[in-house]
């Protein structure tokens, strides 16, 4: 019981930041801009909150930690929204190449954070001593069972992540903002004709998918590892499968984003579990399960995907 | 004057243009981003990096030909595929997978000379063509997203690669791959006395090679007017009785194959081995940057495979006026995306100067004969 318990709690903390980020691409994408730059934005979001989180650490402030990991993760969040205007700007005014801008940001922000970690201090590590993790929340980690599963040795990143999911729901699905928004990765031509501004929509929508891949950086360097080391582990690429294989849909990602939490805990954690222990089979393995199960899980669901139809489509007002 | 204007321009010259553009913009941000850190070296060191490439004169030429080498195959891997529409960023573990099957045939298979380091390549070929068939059946057979598929087969790929190395070829010492017998190696046949103290060997023809062929299959055979076909318009494709399903499998296998090749050709060489510590292989993502600004052409991933590596050993002498490598990997990325934009950033020019000067003649008929 004990284990299965852990397991579902480890779980929940790795599928955080994939939630985030996972939702972040849903607004993109439903806005009809194809983003697979989140694995750059992503990071460049870890880069500078991080710098940022080390900054305050080392200048001896008397905040508290959670208000410093906050505000590392709203620096990523703006960090990564600047960072996605980039995208935006190719794939919308310049009406380029999606995929080719976004595999350009992709590309820039590892080496961007390698020169610049290594030139202003010799290491292209940047490490944080603080613990996030909260051993507890006074009185809500009382209640039964919940109490250990939500409220006791959890990370702030874990109640900013579901108080964005909650809102994203709301925004996408019962504001006029997110169905104008949806319309436009629907059919932007019909939009169009109804008033709706195409491009300030996307510029819009790719701008927040780089706010939530950015916070979504930073929550995930902050939650599995004391250091930033210039990657992002292919999160930014799994979150896209957790997209997928969630359907475009809010919380159908949020179970998506569970189910590859869970992958990964077991990948991590196989030594914790004596039943997988005992079958003693190199590490390895363990470690492709994300991987293989993310291939064997997409070839399912990608059969009756329903992306959004103008997704990855250039807008160009003259063609109809 | 007049009929000088209205001729049209040499269309290679039109097609390359937009490269051009985009990687002056690159090497201009670079310049920039160099002076930001440090503005007293930096024309020193961008200049370096330049022409450091010629430091040691041709036996710097021997080790760009020699770095080039995996990045010219990765390069039109991913271009290949490009051409059929499809994104191969699973360059790197492809590769990886060719490179770990060369090497256990090289450690372990006791051959003859040449028989050794052939079949060492062609089953690295083949083992990166497994690992490319996979996704591109996926895609195919299911609709699953080609870009996600082959990110996770690099992951899949550089695990398995690392089990395997721990199983079968490992040098506990220091914890990498065995060396491969002296038979696997691939032979120089010469071009270490042209380029004296140099690492080149065979794998420059090799590639060559490599690009010849998939320039005649992409040019001059029914299966690469298919593979383009589809890559253009799939619905009109299959519409015109073209198995695009079909193609989509050979396409990506066809890409993995070069990756696989590209590992096997790295590789099989004194003094590289796999470890069990490496992440995933750079020259895999560098044949992204090379497939993006050698517009998908073999050719243009040879001439822009060159250009990388010039430019990167360039970046290795640049440290000299303390300047990191990396600003290599921020000079081409930016050269990627400028080159997203540059087609058209090319048309708004070229309508732009075509408005002006209709501006400055105002002459009715001209404007027939422009349009």
């Amino acid at each position: 019981m004990n284990i299965v318990y852990d397991l579902f709690h480890l779980s929940l903390i790795s599928a955080v930041p994939l939630l985030v980020v996972a939702i972040g691409a849903m607004i993109s994408e439903r806005s009809g801009v194809v983003n697979i730059a989140l694995e750059g934005l992503m990071l460049m979001g870890a880069f500078i909150g991080i710098a940022v989180i080390k900054t305050l650490e080392d200048s001896g402030t008397s905040m508290s930690i959670q208000w410093i990991l906050l505000i590392g993760i709203i620096v990523g969040g703006v960090v990564g929204g600047v960072f996605a205007l980039l995208h935006a700007y190719a794939a919308i005014s310049m009406k380029s190449n999606q995929i080719i801008s976004a595999t350009a940001l992709n590309l820039f922000a590892p080496a961007f954070a390698i020169f610049t970690a290594r030139t202003i201090q010799n290491g292209q590590q940047i490490p944080f001593t603080s613990v996030f993790k909260m051993s507890e929340i006074p009185l809500l980690s009382k209640i039964p069972f919940i109490g250990d599963l939500f409220f006791k040795d959890i990370f702030l990143s874990f109640y900013v992540g579901i108080f964005i999911l909650i809102f994203v729901y709301f925004f996408i699905y019962k504001t006029r903002f997110g169905l104008r928004l949806r319309s436009c990765g629907e059919n932007p031509h019909a939009a169009d004709s109804l008033g709706i501004n195409i491009y300030k929509m996307r510029y819009i929508a790719v701008c927040l998918s780089g706010v939530l891949a950015g916070m979504g950086g930073v929550m995930f360097v902050t939650s599995t590892s004391t250091e930033f080391n210039a990657s992002v582990a292919g999160y930014g690429f799994l979150a896209l499968a957790v997209l997928i294989f969630g359907n475009w849909k809010p919380f159908r990602i949020m179970f998506a984003a569970l189910f590859f939490g869970f992958m990964r805990t077991i990948a991590a954690a196989h030594g914790m579990i004596p039943f997988l222990e005992n079958l003693r089979i190199p590490g390895e393995f363990y470690n492709m399960i994300p991987y293989i199960t993310t291939l064997i899980v997409l070839s399912f669901a990608s059969r009756k995907s329903q992306a959004p139809k103008a997704a990855g489509q250039v807008y160009d007002q003259g063609r109809r | 004057m007049n009929s000088n204007e209205t001729k049209p321009k040499h269309p290679l010259l039109e097609k390359i243009e937009p490269s051009l553009i985009a990687v002056a913009c690159g090497l201009l941000v670079g310049l920039v981003v160099m002076m930001i850190f440090n503005i007293q070296e930096s024309f020193a060191g961008f200049f370096t990096m330049l022409v450091g490439a010629f430091n040691q004169g041709s036996r710097s030429i021997g080790n760009m030909f020699y770095m080039a080498t995996p990045i010219i195959l990765t390069g039109l891997s991913v271009g290949f595929a490009f051409k059929t529409g499809l994104f191969n960023i699973g360059a790197a573990g492809q590769m990886v997978i060719g490179a770990y099957t060369a090497i256990h045939i090289g450690v372990l298979w006791n051959l003859p000379a040449p028989l050794h380091w052939i079949i060492a390549i062609l089953c690295g070929t083949l083992a990166g063509a497994i690992w490319g068939l996979i996704p591109g059946v996926l895609k195919a057979l299911s609709n699953v997203n080609e870009v996600v598929a082959t990110i996770m087969m690099n992951f899949i790929g550089m695990y398995l690669v690392m089990y395997m190395i721990k199983a079968n070829v490992l040098n506990p010492l220091d914890s990498r791959s065995l060396n491969v017998q002296s038979t696997a190696l691939l032979p120089t046949w010469g071009l270490d006395k042209i380029f004296p103290g140099s690492a080149i060997n065979i794998g420059i023809i090799v590639a060559l090679l490599a690009v010849v062929v998939i320039h005649i299959i992409l040019n001059k055979t029914t299966l690469g007017y298919q593979l383009k076909a589809t890559g253009y318009n799939k619905e009109g494709s299959t519409y015109a009785g073209i198995n695009t399903k079909r193609n989509i499998i050979i396409s990506m296998s066809i890409a993995g194959a070069l990756a696989g090749l590209a590992g096997a050709l790295y590789y099989l060489k004194l003094g590289n081995h796999l470890t069990t510590s490496s992440g995933l292989l750079p020259q895999g993502f560098d044949g992204i940057s090379v497939a993006l600004l050698g517009l998908s052409e073999p050719i243009g991933a040879l001439i822009a495979g060159l250009f990388l590596s010039y430019i990167r050993q360039g970046g290795f002498y640049m440290q000299l006026y303390d300047f990191k490598p990396e600003i290599i990997d921020i000079i081409i990325s930016t050269i990627i995306y400028f080159s997203a934009l540059a087609v058209v950033l090319q048309t708004v020019f070229h309508k732009q100067i075509k408005k002006m000067k209709e501006k400055k003649r105002k002459t009715p008929n001209e404007e027939e004969v422009s349009s």
